[in-house]
């Protein structure tokens, strides 16, 4: 969307862009290492800069890196890579009624390029969606500079990460950058003691359950955290319930 | 080597998974309802994802838990993790993680 000169013009790309620059160094790094990362761990340069281009997605990109490299079925990194991305289908429920005055291709084209740090500055400057045609070309052209920033210091970075890949001996074993970088999302994400629980829980089962075949285990572990994730959640709201009532 | 088709298969399909995860509720024209429950299950499913993958990765080598304290990765991700508590951010705790890991491995072949 950065690529048409209409939203560019308008004065709140250059701010979405410049209040997105901060963060964008810390996206680079992060770009560096996922390519860094995807070459250490056997794939190969066109398949790397395949993933780049197309997923556009960091965690899950990573989590797929070792799924991959152990060879295991398609449909296992898949769901993987789905469940690690369910928080985008939280966000464009959030999204849609500021992007809901555009024709169905434009919205599935912001949403597509929207990714965790664009979604979080742009709904926390516009906490409303837009009510006049003014406020929706002025949220439009926010987000578009959030984005392009982001975009353009991910996919340049992570391809410099892909052409550097084979400069790094092996035996430094950078393919654990990915995972380290892994570590600070997962830290971000554990906000709320059920998130911590629900942490545990997976990453307990998902060493327990390692011998299982075609890496299962990681599904195992997912459907363990948030079956007993809902059930947490579903015994704290009866409990207060029934503080309400007695 | 990846096999090429396998590879191509999964990056495609993962290239398919954001647009539509990203997408899904952009597309259709009608308000839309999801349950109560499917939206609280959809809060912890991309965590419980993540460390299902992260934490094999960092206690288990050949797929054995690991017997020796003399692991790079361990202290690595100690010192991300306490980075991260200081100063919250992905490139503070990578640096820090990796400021660790790589002496480690390549001085001391931890």
């Amino acid at each position: 969307m950065f690529l048409s000169a209409a939203i560019r013009r308008r004065p709140e790309f250059r701010i979405g862009a410049r209040d997105m620059s901060p963060v964008a160094m810390g996206i680079g790094a992060w770009g560096l290492m996922t390519g860094v990362a995807m070459v250490k761990s056997n794939m190969s340069v066109v398949e790397a800069v395949a993933m780049t281009l197309l997923v556009y997605a960091g965690s899950s990109q990573l989590a797929a890196i070792p799924l991959l490299f152990a060879g295991a079925p398609a449909w296992v990194s898949l769901a993987t890579g789905f469940c690690v991305n369910l928080r985008f289908v939280v966000f464009s429920l959030h999204l849609r009624p500021y992007l809901m005055h555009m024709p169905r291709w434009r919205r599935m084209l912001h949403g597509y390029l929207t990714a965790d740090m664009s979604y979080a500055l742009f709904t926390g400057k516009y906490p409303k969606p837009p009510l006049t045609v003014a406020e929706e070309e002025s949220q439009e052209a926010y987000l578009t500079g959030n984005y392009c920033v982001t975009w353009c210091a991910w996919m340049g970075m992570s391809l410099l990460g892909i052409a550097l890949a084979n400069f790094i001996p092996q035996n430094w074993g950078l393919g654990f950058a990915g995972v380290l970088s892994l570590v600070a999302i997962v830290c971000s994400m554990a906000t709320t003691r059920l998130r911590i629980l629900a942490a545990l829980i997976a990453g307990a089962t998902a060493v327990a359950a390692y011998a299982l075949p075609l890496k299962l285990n990681i599904v195992v572990a997912i459907a363990a955290a948030v079956a007993v994730g809902l059930m947490m959640d579903q015994a704290e709201r009866a409990a207060r319930l029934l503080k309400g009532t007695s | 080597m990846i096999d090429p088709a396998y590879g191509a298969m999964t990056i495609l399909g993962l290239g398919v998974i954001t647009f539509v995860t990203h997408g899904v509720f952009l597309y259709p024209k009608r308000a839309v309802r999801i349950p109560e429950w499917l939206q609280r299950g959809l809060k912890v499913a991309p965590l419980a994802a993540l460390t299902a993958v992260v934490v094999p990765e960092i206690v288990l080598s050949h797929g054995e838990l690991i017997h020796s304290w003399r692991d790079a990765r361990l202290p690595a991700v100690a010192a991300a993790t306490l980075y991260y508590a200081w100063r919250p951010g992905v490139l503070g705790p990578l640096v820090a993680g990796l400021a660790v890991y790589l002496p480690l491995r390549l001085a001391l072949g931890w």
